[in-house]
């Protein structure tokens, strides 16, 4: 892993409307408290799995921005 | 027994000092202020370097109340300088393990051993009431004819000068002063010293208090830390489990902000709590109950000319992670020689900005990590409540959310990243400690005899080379083979330069004898490249 890594911004993700629906169903029924347990488990897991501090950071900042 | 509420394990005789009534103020060359641990170690410190030694405490006795318990690796190792490790050791119980439990199942969710690196001398943890450490930090020093602890005398003001400060202490009989070029200000968290010379204390408040129940009772469990989240028996809430010796248990529940303490500490009130943990048909004594609230701060200096601050009085953190005593002990250990330097002529005063550079990085790391303890312990909004407990949830079937889970980081060494004393790598290392880390201890051959390299340190500076041909320096070397784990943990053929206070302060793949000589002048004066 590079730490030198940065967070990739430009289109990376495969069948990118599918994924968008999957994750859209998953909260379809769920009240507030548990989409946002979905969603915290979900950030937990996707963080994991890039590893890498500072992508994490990177994207951590770029989404405070307004 | 007890002392305007605090109550007694040992009293103590107070008498008059040869400085009552009047006279030509005597001055001394250093005052220790406190007789808690950090004050004592201090104080015990300077006395095994030879030097005349006063303690002046407002306490004629040693308090009960186990209060700090757990006496992390890094303090066991400070105690063998001091003499008294082994001691703590065998009075102690041993533990190495934790364990992290969630809601009402009975398998933890994560588990962490505190000595990944076995072949140590010292375990991971001991559990030791306060008051033992105490006690024997003051048998060590009353056994020595170069000491006078004065209990019973109050500092109530100080007069701060250039090149000394002048106290007035109070006693039971009268007022009297004495002048000190240095006063090691090691009087606890309220410390009066602080407070008498206007200093910041700034931080970080928690909204949260916690009742500790020391309580006696004969059951056999694992010598292990176990913490929860959110148990039966304090719901939504956290409680921790410690054994201590003599059959009793530091029990310790999280009970919220607004709490009434008069009502939390009632027995009945209590006792559901402990029932929670105990079961219903289990006999317990209370032993010491208490109700704390904490704070992570630390002054912003703890050098003040020539009045020093150490332990709890410059630094204060949560208890989850043991930080406390675990943190005063390496203040006092790393003042300690540097001072000895300074009164002996042999390094100049400025080596006492070292102290401050060097412990304020410790005291920074520890607050870091007692501040993320406890936002997970208490999260501080509900969002930060979400994630603590998705952690929690996935922990259970998945590795990856373990080590997320934080029921307190335990005491550890830290590093000095930033130290003028250290000299920067040129070789290349693969392994071994960096210039400004702790020695790791290691198992040694001595002549057909086996030694714990952490005990054969000289009290000085120490030149440690594994393998053949160390370079001449008139600095006590200690030349060891590079074969098995010594070479594993340190490097075939290196050299390292160890301060008083086992820190690396220069390593090399090939020294020479100049390397060594300006690296040791790095590491007493802070000059030097």
């Amino acid at each position: 892993m590079k730490t030198s890594e940065s967070l990739n911004t430009t289109a990376n993700l495969q069948d990118c409307d599918t994924v968008y629906e999957a994750l859209i169903n998953a909260h379809e029924g769920l009240s507030d408290k548990d989409s946002a347990k979905l969603n915290a488990k979900l950030i937990l897991f996707l963080i994991n799995h890039i590893g890498n501090k500072n992508v994490i950071l990177e994207a951590i900042e770029k989404s405070q921005a307004n | 027994m007890s002392f305007e509420g605090i109550p007694v394990y040992k009293e103590k005789a107070y008498f008059k000092s040869a400085e009552h009534g009047g006279g030509e103020v005597k001055r001394h060359s250093f005052i220790v202020v406190g007789s808690g641990p950090i004050g004592l170690a201090m104080a015990l410190f300077m006395a095994r370097k030879g030097h005349q030694v006063t303690i002046v405490t407002a306490f004629d006795f040693i308090p009960a109340g186990s209060k700090g318990i757990c006496y992390s690796k890094e303090a066991l190792d400070i105690f063998d300088d001091l003499g008294i490790g082994e001691r703590i050791v065998e009075k102690g119980v041993i533990w190495n393990v934790g364990k992290v439990f969630w809601g009402d199942s009975s398998d933890p969710v994560y588990q962490f051993d505190m000595l990944p690196v076995k072949d140590q001398k010292n375990p991971g943890f001991v559990n030791i009431q306060q008051y033992y450490v105490e006690d024997y930090l003051v048998d060590a020093l009353e056994a020595m004819d170069n000491v006078q602890i004065r209990w019973g005398h109050k500092v109530s003001g100080i007069d701060v000068g250039e090149n000394a400060s002048t106290l007035t202490i109070t006693t039971r009989d009268s007022k009297y002063q004495m002048a000190s070029d240095y006063v090691l200000a090691c009087d606890g968290s309220k410390s009066t010293i602080r407070e008498f010379m206007g200093l910041d204390f700034d931080g970080r408040i928690f909204e949260d208090s916690f009742l500790i129940a020391d309580v006696k009772f004969k059951q056999s469990r694992p010598s292990e830390r176990w913490f929860w989240f959110d148990p039966p028996f304090n719901q939504g809430r956290t409680a921790l489990l410690h054994k201590q010796p003599d059959d009793i248990w530091r029990l310790d529940f999280q009970l919220g902000w607004d709490v009434d303490r008069d009502a939390a500490i009632k027995p009945e009130n209590m006792a559901p709590y402990i029932r929670g943990i105990l079961g219903e048909d289990i006999e317990y004594e209370e032993d010491w109950v208490s109700v704390y609230t904490f704070q992570c701060r630390r002054m912003a200096n703890f050098v003040h000319g020539r009045v020093i601050f150490a332990g709890d009085a410059a630094h204060q953190v949560s208890p989850f992670g043991a930080r406390g005593a675990n943190s005063g002990l390496p203040d006092v250990q790393n003042l300690a020689w540097k001072l000895d330097l300074i009164l002996r002529g042999q390094a100049p005063e400025s080596l006492l900005e070292s102290y401050d550079v060097e412990r304020t990085q410790g005291a920074d790391e520890n607050i870091l990590n007692s501040s993320r303890s406890t936002d997970f312990i208490t999260p501080k909004s509900e969002t930060s409540t979400v994630f603590r407990d998705a952690v929690l949830e996935l922990a259970g079937e998945y590795e990856f959310a373990r080590p997320l889970v934080n029921s307190g980081r335990l005491s550890a060494p830290t590093p000095y990243h930033h130290s003028p004393l250290s000299t920067p790598d040129r070789d290349e290392f693969a392994v071994g400690p960096k210039p400004g880390q702790v020695c790791v201890d290691v198992p040694i051959c001595q002549n057909g005899e086996y030694y714990w390299l952490l005990d054969s340190l000289d009290d000085g500076f120490t030149l440690l080379h594994f393998g053949q041909n160390p370079p001449q320096t008139n600095i006590q070397t200690l030349k060891l083979s590079d074969a098995g784990l010594a070479g594993q943990r340190y490097g075939a053929g290196t050299t390292y330069l160890v301060r008083p206070d086992k820190i690396v302060a220069a390593r090399w793949a090939n020294a020479s004898e100049n390397d060594v000589k300006q690296a040791h002048k790095k590491a007493i004066t802070g000059e030097g490249k």
